[in-house]
């Protein structure tokens, strides 16, 4: 062995590194905005104040964050147990549909059961969409990023033609489906603030951020002390050495495949009961596919893509503003800009790991004399 | 005259992070001779190779290569200047032919016809010169390994090596195939090539080199006439004390038998038969050896003992009752609980899970079971325990468990598996080449242990592909051949000729003991 740590502790490596990652690519997009001439300064200015600077915008901010929170814990339980789960997209529709069908299924007469049975429902169609990949993947061998981008499609079919069919609002001409009955709804952060005589500018943050935060906490939990957990790492990690433990490889393929569909099915929650209430065709709108870059910048680790997904909220909402503050700055821009986060944390996430180590052994190695 | 050394190093220092992998290595190999290397895995081989092959670039020291200081910034350049290397695992295009194999990369023009033209006859000539005979437009899949390693021979010679770096032929030979290489090395010689024989078998040192050089620690200790040397003091060179036998074997007690195997066919994972109707019986107070050339049935019937492979035909028991037959099958926990445990024989592919701390490790296969965890909860606290007592009972080092396995050497790797494996005292162990890996010290410390266990009325069963260790720790050897088992042999009939034959698949020179006996 060697005599200094070659390793860097966890803190320095899931924290700075990304931060570091998000330098360069905001450095780079500071460099287009240049290019159009801006003041990149400015823009990054207007773009964090569209994020945090007035109450609204906070509440926006983690609004769009409980989605990535949702999307991303769902692609790194699929990735710790060796699988690229790219049907989250599709799993979220599904979760929406799950989620309606309960509602309407109980009505309004006891608006929190029915809404408790709507979170399972959504969960339970999540899981019931990934289930089929999963077992052909299990004991077919079909690749699993192969039929989750196909179920993706199908779900997409599945909703429009419910949508603009049995599903649709009675006379309405858009694809989407009847108001839930009065009173089936995740509380909004401002309604809850009233109760405790806060007032707080109304935006849709809703109850499913914390509901996202448990989803969080439970499945480090999963990962970090159930034997479930760990058997589903060893799967991922090499499944070899799995079968030689007798961990069933198609069982916990299936298991954290669903449990993955599951996730992303409930980010049906934040959308459709925390502020649509009703369902709408392709409420999604990518958020399945941002939680691949969400779980890659996260390094797959529960706390990460909370922050992640929060950083992503940041980019979704004070981009919205910075570009309708900067006509020069299109809507495009801001894909850019994300894009290129995207790309250094996610795509080029060690880029910065051997110059950072090589530093921190220094200060280490000093430490010690 | 005095004609130049073919490769000489002075002072060559390679060091890895604050690791001095290679500490002033100073190597002389004269011309036309045959130099050997030894040293325990993670000496320092392995590095120095690649430094004379191109692929690493030392740190300080110089490179002369006949008489001339050169510094390689490629293989390539190696290439150019002679030297070419003959790796441990073969580079070759299995599905292309033999002359696609030699000209890849060599081709020289356009159009591969004139290429393969002149290609033919300059390989005409080298295949008088040095006796070989490969069949050309075969598939190199075609080959057997012994001739796979011709072909690289050959390709190097094609390419106008002068100096040629063999590492660790021999591991995936059969004792035949080994003189053969034995004979072609001194043909070699003879024609006045240059070889740098690595390895670390003594007795290939002893029968085929002219000068040795015994590396520990990433420093040359000894460098010597091979004449004037012998194995024991070339061992003791290379581990740095005298290696002793710790442990008596105790007489061979005949116990019951603990596992049988009858008529046991089983299919690999290409559908291909694997083992055909293999028929023995392990008792309590043995080691049964498994020995075979690589690929012959042993890692399917580790696989089928282990609760790993569904037998297609036959049956195995425990004693007594079926726990593997086309009806039943047991799974590795059951059969972990049964008694029966299992040290895999590729432990980075199986054994143990790279990028996981050793902590998670030391559980692997018993995580289930009620001390680990605890309705569905891993019981972290009895984890920790139990993989410090492991570090602590077997000596593994660096003492952190909380590093990942990866990080620790082959030895310490297999020492917290062995440790894993026999703390619930199983009365039966299944171990895959356990010393696969290991370097030299703890070699002899795992051999010791798998005595003490027979001795103490354990059923053991070893596969290896080392044939020394085979006959070192056995007390009787089968030989698989092409999924069929050749015969048994008891240790006292066991001679590596015998063995060697026996691998190859001649079972006309089986003892009248042997085969169906026990």
């Amino acid at each position: 062995m060697s005599g200094g740590p070659t390793k860097l502790p966890g803190i320095l490596e899931s924290v700075l590194m990304p931060f570091l990652n998000i330098l360069v690519a905001l450095f780079i997009s500071g460099l287009v905005v240049l290019a159009l001439g801006e003041d990149p300064f400015f823009a990054l200015g207007l773009l964090i104040e569209g994020a945090f600077g007035y109450q609204e915008a906070i509440g926006y901010t983690f609004y769009y964050a409980t989605n990535f929170i949702f999307t991303g814990l769902a692609v790194s339980v699929a990735f710790h147990a060796g699988h690229f789960n790219i049907g989250g997209e599709g799993q979220a529709m599904l979760g929406g549909l799950g989620l309606t069908l309960a509602v309407f299924w109980l009505g309004d007469t006891a608006p929190v059961l029915s809404v408790i049975v709507a979170i399972f429902g959504a969960a339970l169609f999540g899981a019931g969409w990934a289930f089929i990949p999963a077992w052909l993947q299990a004991y077919r061998g079909s690749h699993v990023v192969i039929t989750t981008i196909m179920f993706n499609f199908i779900a997409s079919a599945l909703l429009a033609y419910l949508l603009v069919g049995p599903l649709q609002r009675p006379g309405g001409q858009m694809p989407e489906s009847s108001d839930f009955p009065e009173g089936v709804g995740l509380m909004q952060f401002h309604e809850l603030l009233e109760l405790v005589g806060i007032s707080f500018e109304q935006s849709p943050l809703n109850l499913s951020f914390l509901i996202a935060l448990i989803a969080a906490a439970g499945v480090w939990f999963m990962l970090a002390r159930t034997r479930f957990g760990f058997e589903m790492r060893v799967t991922g990690q090499n499944s070899d050495a799995a079968r030689f433990a007798g961990v069933s490889v198609p069982r916990v393929t299936v298991i954290a495949l669903m449990i993955s569909g599951a996730l992303a099915g409930m980010m049906g929650l934040n959308e459709l009961l925390g502020e649509q209430l009703r369902l709408i065709g392709n409420f999604t709108l990518g958020y399945g596919f941002v939680g691949i870059a969400v779980a890659f910048m996260g390094r797959n680790h529960p706390l990460g893509i909370v922050l992640a997904a929060i950083l992503f909220g940041i980019l979704y909402q004070g981009g919205a503003e910075l570009a309708f503050e900067m006509p020069n700055i299109t809507r495009d821009l801001i894909v850019v800009i994300q894009g290129l986060v995207i790309l250094f944390a996610g795509g080029m996430p060690y880029l910065f790991r051997r110059p950072v180590t090589a530093l921190y052994r220094r200060f280490a190695l000093q430490g010690e004399r | 005259m005095h004609v130049a050394p073919a490769i000489e190093t002075r002072d060559l220092c390679k060091r890895f992070g604050d690791v001095k992998a290679n500490d002033n290595v100073s190597l002389v190999v004269e011309q036309g001779s045959v130099h050997g290397i030894v040293g325990e895995n993670g000496a320092g081989k392995s590095t120095l190779l690649k430094m004379l092959f191109g692929f690493y670039q030392p740190n300080s020291g110089d490179l002369i290569v006949n008489g001339e200081h050169i510094s390689f910034g490629s293989p390539s350049e190696a290439m150019a200047a002679g030297i070419a290397m003959v790796h441990q695992h073969f580079m070759l295009v299995e599905p292309f032919t033999v002359l696609e194999n030699i000209i890849l990369g060599a081709e020289g023009q356009g159009l591969l016809k004139h290429a393969e033209i002149d290609a033919k006859a300059k390989l005409k000539g080298l295949e008088q010169q040095f006796g070989f005979d490969i069949p050309l437009d075969e598939p190199v899949s075609h080959l057997s390994v012994g001739q796979r390693q011709r072909v690289e021979i050959l390709k190097a010679l094609f390419r106008g090596a002068e100096t040629l770096i063999l590492d660790e032929p021999t591991a995936v030979l059969t004792p035949q195939e080994c003189d053969q290489l034995f004979d072609l090395v001194k043909l070699l010689k003879s024609r006045g090539k240059t070889i740098l024989f690595v390895t670390h078998k003594l007795h290939e040192i002893m029968a085929v080199t002219d000068t040795v050089t015994v590396i520990r620690a990433g420093k040359v200790i000894v460098r010597t006439d091979t004449a004037s040397t012998s194995p024991e003091a070339l061992a003791e060179a290379m581990v740095g004390s005298k290696i002793s036998r710790a442990v008596t074997r105790a007489d061979t007690i005949k116990g019951t038998p603990r596992i049988s195997v009858q008529n046991v066919s089983a299919e690999s994972d290409r559908g291909h038969r694997a083992l055909q109707d293999v028929s023995f019986d392990l008792f309590d107070g043995e080691v049964l050896g498994v020995a075979g050339v690589a690929g012959n049935g042993q890692t399917e019937l580790l696989e089928v003992l282990t609760g790993l492979r569904r037998v297609s035909e036959g049956s195995v028991s425990l004693t007594g009752s079926i726990i593997n037959s086309a009806e039943v099958f047991t799974d590795p926990i059951s059969l972990r609980r049964a008694g029966v445990a299992h040290v895999a024989e590729d432990r980075l592919k199986s054994g143990v899970v790279a990028s996981m701390s050793a902590r998670e490790n030391a559980i692997l296969g018993y995580q289930r079971e009620a001390d680990f965890s605890r309705n569905g909860l891993m019981r972290l606290a009895a984890i920790e325990q139990a993989a410090n007592d492991y570090f602590e009972s077997q000596d593994v080092r660096p003492r952190n468990p909380d590093l990942p396995i990866a990080s620790f050497s082959g030895g310490n790797q297999q020492k917290l598996v062995i440790a894993r494996e026999i703390a619930r005292s199983p009365q039966t162990l299944i171990i895959g080449q356990p010393t696969r890996g290991v370097d030299i010290g703890a070699v002899t410390k795992i051999h010791d242990q798998i005595t003490e266990l027979r001795n103490a009325g354990k059923a053991l069963l070893v596969v290896s592909a080392d044939l020394d260790e085979l006959m070192a720790i056995s007390d009787r050897i089968a030989v698989l051949c092409d999924g069929i088992l050749v015969g048994i042999v008891p240790i006292a009939q066991a001679d590596e000729r015998t063995i060697g034959l026996m691998m190859a698949g001649s079972s006309a020179v089986t003892p009248a003991s042997a085969g169906q006996s026990q």
